[in-house]
C-alpha cells in the first residue's frame, strides 16, 4: 500500500480529466471525441477511488462501478450512432452534423 | 511503493497526451489501453484491487474492443489520416489547450496548498465492496441494470437494417 497525499491522487484525476476536455474540444473526428469522453469518465472514476481509499470505505469503488456501467452503456449507444451516421454521411467530421435536420 | 504510483501516474498522463495527438484512430486506441492499464495499476496501489481488475476487464477489455471493432467496420483509409492531420493545426488546439492549461494551473494551485493528512490506506477487497454493493447500494445495482438494458435496446434500435425499418414505418 502506498501513502500518497490525497491531493496528488486528485491531481492525477484532474489532469486526466482536462486532457479529456482538450480532446473533446480540439478534435473534429467523432471517434476521438468519444475517446475524450471515455478519458473523462475514467478520470471521474479515478477520483472516486482515490476518495474511497482516503477514508478507507468501499463506497468509492461502488461509485466507480456505477461509472463503469454508465461508460459501457454510453459507448454502445454512441458507437451505434457513429456507425449509422457514417453510413449516411460517409464522413466522421463532426462539422457535417450541422446539416442534420430532424 | 510511492515511486510506483508516481510512475504509473506519469505513464497514464503521457499515454493520454499521445492519445489526443494521434492522427490514426488505432494508434490512439492502443495508447488509451496503455493509459487505462496504468490507471489500473494506480487503483491497485491505492488499495482497490477489485476496481483495478474491473478497469482491466471492462475498460481496457470490453470498451476498447468495441472501439476497435467500430474502427475496423468503418474501414478508414490513409486519406482520413491525412484529413485528420489537416484538422489538427495549431490554430485549432491552441485556444482550448491554453484554457485547459489555465484550469489545470488553478487546480494545482488549490490542491497543492491544501495539505490533507495522508493516511495509510488499507486494501478494500472484493468482499467489502460486494457486501456494500448488495447491501445499502442495491438500488444503484438495479438502476445500473436498467441503464444497461436501455443501452442495449438503444444500440439495437440504431443498428437495425434501415430498409426493414422504413418498411415497418
Amino acid at each position: 500500500m502506498v501513502t500518497i497525499p490525497f491531493s496528488h491522487g486528485l491531481l492525477l484525476a484532474a489532469a486526466l480529466f482536462l486532457l479529456g476536455v482538450i480532446c473533446v474540444l480540439t478534435r473534429r473526428n467523432i471517434i476521438f471525441m468519444l475517446l475524450g469522453l471515455e478519458i473523462m469518465l475514467n478520470a471521474a472514476g479515478l477520483a472516486f477511488v482515490v476518495a474511497g481509499a482516503r477514508w478507507g470505505q468501499p463506497d468509492g469503488q461502488i461509485m466507480f462501478l456505477i461509472v463503469l456501467a454508465m461508460a459501457a452503456a454510453e459507448v454502445s449507444v454512441g458507437l451505434a450512432l457513429v456507425l449509422e451516421w457514417y453510413h449516411r454521411m460517409h464522413s466522421l467530421d463532426v462539422d457535417q452534423a450541422s446539416r442534420l435536420r430532424g | 511503493m510511492n515511486t510506483l504510483f508516481y510512475l504509473a501516474a506519469a505513464v497514464a498522463i503521457l499515454a493520454t497526451l499521445l492519445v489526443i495527438t494521434r492522427a490514426h484512430a488505432v494508434h490512439a486506441l492502443l495508447y488509451l489501453i496503455v493509459s487505462l492499464l496504468a490507471a489500473a495499476l494506480a487503483f491497485f496501489l491505492l488499495g482497490a484491487p477489485f476496481a483495478a481488475a474491473l478497469e482491466v476487464i471492462v475498460y481496457a477489455g470490453a470498451i476498447m474492443v468495441l472501439f476497435v471493432f467500430v474502427v475496423m467496420m468503418l474501414n478508414l483509409g490513409t486519406h482520413s489520416v491525412r484529413g485528420e492531420r489537416q484538422w489538427l493545426r495549431p490554430a485549432a488546439w491552441v485556444g482550448p489547450g491554453l484554457l485547459a492549461a489555465v484550469l489545470l494551473a488553478e487546480l494545482v494551485y488549490v490542491l497543492g496548498g491544501w495539505s490533507a493528512p495522508a493516511t495509510t490506506p488499507a486494501a478494500i477487497g472484493p468482499r467489502e465492496v460486494g457486501l456494500a454493493l448488495f447491501g445499502p447500494y442495491v438500488l444503484a445495482v438495479e438502476l445500473a441494470s436498467v441503464m444497461l438494458l436501455a443501452g442495449l435496446v438503444g444500440a439495437y434500435h440504431l443498428a437495425r437494417p434501415q430498409k426493414e425499418a422504413e418498411g415497418e414505418a
